[in-house]
């Protein structure tokens, strides 16, 4: 077993009296698709900020690639080759899909003192990624506010891949989405995963991440309850986990089985 | 397939569907409007042209500066004041205190731009609106400004600076006039009338084009450049698109939004640094209201009050929109109480249409 891209060695995190981290392990291993499940509440939001350099842990260790790391700032982990996917903050609609995909990293050219963005190279960039993605694009000055929710963060994850990312944290990315949108987006993690890309799933919706995911964790009130691989756990244990093995059971019966 | 019958539309579709097509449909109205009721008045004679060419170029000075601003999701509501200060400023310098013009202009543009960095500041870490946050400067800087000028020299009126400006170096860059040769021999063809009397004989009625004009165009160019081709452009659009994804791919979305209100300052400078030049005196309730007139032309212009939309073109159409009609209800003889009338017609007009063109372009719902 080679190293872990990113690995969490129980990782606490408190604000103030609150405990919202007790002590979570995880890692993510190249070309793999290792989906984070949990309820709302369960501390997904504040681990994935802890990995991508928003929160320092308050305990803990963080390696990269086997070296010990400590991130000051999401920049930090964006140059260590981690990036982050927010599920609502992925674009801005506003905005060309050309000027969202560069954003934060335009290519220029300069004469003299003046520089200014390459935009012909940046459009072809922008619309060879997007169409190696799947998705064709009717011109790369369209704004992505015209582009469906699944679109919207396939170009994030495009965006992501193309500048470099080792390690790709997706949060919810399907939470918001139809039926179609999802496959799409799923279709697209499967992609990226086979480029040698570790891919960190987040989740509350078993059947997406059995859908693509190699291992599972589950994070109920700040604590893991183990990592499954696939095939070693069925659907209905998963969720039952998440839920804290509760009350779920019964309502399970009543619905029919299907959550 | 479908990809390819989309694209034989959007060669039309992005010819037509921009930004600025409220504001170039509402020129074109309101050229016509007054070429209707106003076309034999002298409004289009060259005299005329010069009249509601200068207003227009003063309007858009302070509305490229309030539409990179607005871009980038900000307010300046102190602009009008700033004016009024900044010419205060350079009166005191020069005729009361003695300093040379050039210093003094350059005095008020780096106190002025520093108050717009303080102004940015106070937003980026109060997190406050900064309508609140300038609005309060407005408050204050006009209230200095009346002190000052009544401290220093005991009036609100100071005078004396076009003598103290005879062959300064610097103030002919903003109150001096260019291609005057050319505009003589426009006169001397006929194109251009010419005073038939007094000490002027022979002169063209308009001198030559006002560095004020100067000015309003290089900021247009440098603006529409910075915004649409540059790297800091896009960091503006991003700023005031959705601060917070911006922050997340590493735009220095502070530094952006504080360069920004020292621009709307820098233009702010501008305005009354030409306007101190023009009429030789500056005063301390000078710029009134023109804060609301540079977000009025803005708007007009396509830019969205939230920020993260709009253009430099759209805003500098807004501000000839607004000149020629101010000045053209003037020529049309018209009662000048109903240009708010109208002025608020326009405004509505161009909102609306700009809100329908924006839900084309972004697939806003």
């Amino acid at each position: 077993m080679s190293t872990p891209l990113i690995e969490m060695d129980s990782i606490e995190k408190h604000f103030g009296p609150v405990i919202a981290l007790g002590g979570v392990s995880f890692n993510v291993m190249e070309g793999e698709c290792h989906c984070l499940l949990g309820d709302n509440g369960a501390g997904k939001s504040t681990f994935i900020k802890t990995m991508s350099g928003v929160h320092k842990p308050t305990k803990g260790v963080m390696r990269v690639s086997g070296q010990e790391t400590m991130f000051d700032s999401p920049r930090d982990a964006m140059e260590a080759g981690i990036a982050t996917v927010y599920q609502d903050l992925a674009m801005i609609p506003l905005m060309s899909v050309t000027r969202n995909f560069w954003m934060g990293r335009e290519p220029r050219k300069s004469f003299g003192p003046f520089k200014w963005i390459d935009f012909k190279h940046a459009n072809k960039v922008t619309m060879d990624e997007m169409s190696s993605m799947g998705i064709n694009l009717r011109e790369p000055e369209q704004a992505v506010g015209t582009l469906s929710g699944g679109e919207r963060q396939t170009v994030a994850i495009a965006r992501a891949v193309y500048f470099g990312a080792k390690v790709l944290i997706l949060d919810e990315p399907t939470s918001a989405l139809g039926v179609r949108q999802t496959s799409n987006v799923l279709a697209t993690i499967d992609r990226v995963r086979k480029a040698g890309i570790g891919v960190i799933f987040i989740t509350h919706n078993v059947r997406h991440a059995m859908a693509v995911g190699d291992r599972f964790t589950v994070l109920n009130r700040g604590q893991t309850h183990g990592t499954a691989k696939r095939g070693e756990i069925k659907p209905e244990e998963l969720q039952d986990l998440m839920a804290g093995g509760q009350e779920l059971a019964e309502l399970e019966g009543s619905l029919g089985g299907t959550i | 397939m479908s990809d390819e019958r989309l694209k034989q539309v959007s060669a039309i579709r992005r010819a037509m569907i921009r930004p600025e097509l409220g504001a170039i449909c509402g020129t074109i109205l309101v050229f016509v409007f007054f070429f209707m009721i106003a076309g034999d008045s002298g409004m289009f004679s060259p005299e005329g042209i010069q009249n509601w060419g200068v207003v227009s170029a003063q309007f858009a000075i302070i509305a490229v500066g309030a539409c990179l601003l607005m871009i980038a999701g900000e307010f300046d509501l102190s602009v009008g004041s700033m004016i009024g200060f900044a010419g205060v400023v350079i009166a005191i310098l020069s005729v009361q205190w003695g300093l040379p013009v050039w210093v003094s202009i350059i005095a008020a543009f780096i106190v002025c731009t520093a108050l717009g960095a303080l102004n940015g500041f106070l937003v980026i870490k109060t997190g406050l609106p900064s309508f609140i946050v300038t609005l309060a400067f407005l408050y204050i800087l006009r209230g200095l400004t009346i002190w000052l000028s009544i401290l220093t020299t005991r009036q609100t009126i100071i005078g004396g600076v076009k003598e103290a400006a005879e062959g300064d170096p610097l103030a002919w860059l903003f109150g001096g006039v260019i291609f005057k040769g050319f505009f003589q021999w426009l006169g001397d063809i006929g194109v251009i009338d010419t005073f038939t009397r007094g000490s002027r004989m022979g002169q063209p009625v308009v001198e030559g084009l006002p560095m004020l004009v100067i000015w309003a165009l290089a900021l247009i160019i440098f603006g529409h450049w910075l915004l649409t081709k540059t790297r800091f452009g896009n960091w503006i659009f991003a700023a005031g698109g959705d601060a917070q994804a911006a922050r997340y791919v590493g735009v220095p979305v502070n530094r952006v939004k504080i360069l920004m209100f020292m621009f709307t300052a820098f233009c702010a400078t501008v305005f009354a640094t030409c306007q101190v030049m023009e009429f030789g005196s500056a005063a301390a309730d000078r710029g009134l209201l023109k804060e609301f007139e540079a977000i009025i032309c803005v708007v007009i212009g396509g830019a969205l009050l939230t920020g993260g939309y709009g253009s430099v073109i759209g805003a500098a159409l807004g501000a000839l929109i607004f000149g020629v009609v101010q000045q053209g209800l003037f020529f049309a003889g018209a009662e000048s109480s109903l240009f708010r009338v109208f002025l608020g017609g326009i405004l509505i007009f161009a909102v609306i249409m700009n809100t329908y063109i924006r839900r084309m372009i972004t697939g806003e719902r």
